[in-house]
């Protein structure tokens, strides 16, 4: 799984957000641009690029960007 | 899962009603403009119908059916099912099919009842028709589908009310020995039941003094126990995980591919997830019709509203193969897969 690629794809979802200001260290729900409708957007991008399983609940688990892409890197396999 | 068919039955006729009282997203107070963009974005739902005053999901299915009937010209007295599919009753009880019954002048050999379904009411309501006029030569039947939601919906609630909308809709069943037969793939899990709900005012918690009291659960959305609830990004995993493979399991099972469709006509849930589910199953834009835009989901009544105001011209005019798809509230769900002969299909109707 393509760590920088992931990155990308995360900057991707905040159109209004400064793409240097996402690293793998963001809490991206403090991010100004957050609100509930990236939560299915990030659900939706998940789906489509890794075709893995992620509910709200594990959503609710992942504070920065780092622990989206540990998650996720984990049910890839 | 549930697969079965219905064989000699037909669509004669489609119509579908809304209020014309429109609310654009573009208004929506309780959302930043950012916000607002984002959401017309996201679920694609630019414009929502919201019934007035007393004006319920059974007006506007009243007026579908009574225009529908004039329309094909049949006699009431032929008419020997009423079913209406919907979450919003006139009543706990009586039903409102009964009501209906009698609003339309059918004779009282019309049986009448109703089915409480949402999402999946379509699906569900066609192969319940279907099934029963199959066994009942010479009746025609009426399957009234619809929702006025927006009684139920808390205006306070960023997460419900941008994206619900009204809608009433009429389907003319009839006999039709050479008809080919319906199938259909219907599912359910009353593991997601809290997923979409209202909890007050039923037997399990009975409307009481509390029942109204609007009180804020989470930052923008305040609402009441007697309006409707929704986890988003449950229902959104739901559709992900659950509408592909049943569409595909259905295709299997009368050995064909989506190649062998006009259209698929799915619920209208949100942009998002319609097109993540397009995307799975591959199919090209121009096959997926959208009413979203202008209609929002309108719950029950999204199928044959977006078959009315999307494939009007084709649905008067040619045969179809057509996979109608409807997901959500239960968790409950199904696709069928049916053929149209050239039908009366009415322009929107609006009250």
């Amino acid at each position: 799984m393509d760590k920088d690629l992931f990155l990308q794809h995360i900057r991707d979802q905040f159109e209004e957000t400064d793409p240097a200001l996402i690293t793998f260290d963001t809490i991206f729900k403090q991010l100004e641009e957050w609100s509930s409708m990236h939560a299915l957007l990030l659900i939706a991008l998940i789906d489509a690029e890794y075709n893995v399983p992620f509910t709200g609940e594990d959503l609710q688990k992942c504070l920065t960007v780092e622990d989206l892409y540990n998650t996720i890197k984990s049910r890839v396999g | 899962m549930a697969f079965f068919y219905v064989n000699k039955i037909h669509l004669a006729g489609l119509a579908a009603c809304v209020p014309a009282n429109t609310l654009s997203n573009h208004q929506y107070e309780w959302l930043t403009e950012r916000e607002r963009s984002l959401l017309i974005k996201t679920t694609g739902i630019e414009y929502r119908r919201v019934a007035s005053g007393n004006c319920c999901a059974s007006d506007l299915c009243h007026a579908a059916a009574e225009q529908l009937i004039t329309a094909l010209n049949w006699q009431k007295s032929e008419i020997g099912l009423l079913i209406f599919v919907s979450q919003t009753p006139d009543y706990i009880t009586p039903c409102t099919a009964v009501i209906l019954q009698e609003r339309l002048g059918l004779p009282a050999t019309c049986l009448a009842f109703d089915i409480n379904l949402g999402c999946s009411a379509y699906v569900y309501g066609l192969s319940v028709a279907g099934s029963m006029l199959a066994n009942m030569p010479g009746k025609k039947g009426l399957l009234l589908v619809g929702d006025a939601l927006s009684k139920f919906i808390s205006e306070k609630d960023k997460s419900v009310a941008p994206l619900f909308s009204d809608a009433g809709t009429a389907t003319a069943l009839d006999y039709q020995p050479l008809a080919q037969p319906m199938c259909f793939n219907l599912q359910s899990d009353g593991k997601g039941y809290n997923a979409i709900m209202i909890q007050d005012g039923g037997g399990r918690h009975p409307f009481n003094a509390h029942s109204l009291e609007e009180t804020e659960r989470e930052k923008g959305i305040i609402r009441s126990n007697a309006q409707m609830q929704l986890n988003g990004t449950e229902v959104f995993n739901f559709g992900l995980r659950e509408v592909a493979p049943n569409i595909e399991m259905l295709l299997q099972e009368m050995g064909k591919t989506t190649t062998n469709f006009d259209y698929f006509v799915f619920h209208q849930a949100n942009l998002l997830m319609n097109e993540r589910i397009r995307n799975k199953l591959q199919l090209e834009k121009e096959k997926v019709p959208y009413s979203l835009k202008n209609y929002g989901n309108t719950s029950s009544a999204t199928i044959p509203l977006t078959m009315v105001t999307e494939l009007r011209a084709e649905l008067k005019n040619r045969p179809l193969s057509l996979l109608l798809s409807g997901f959500g509230v239960g968790l409950s769900w199904g696709s069928a897969a049916i053929n149209t002969q050239p039908m009366v299909c009415l322009p929107v109707i609006e009250i």
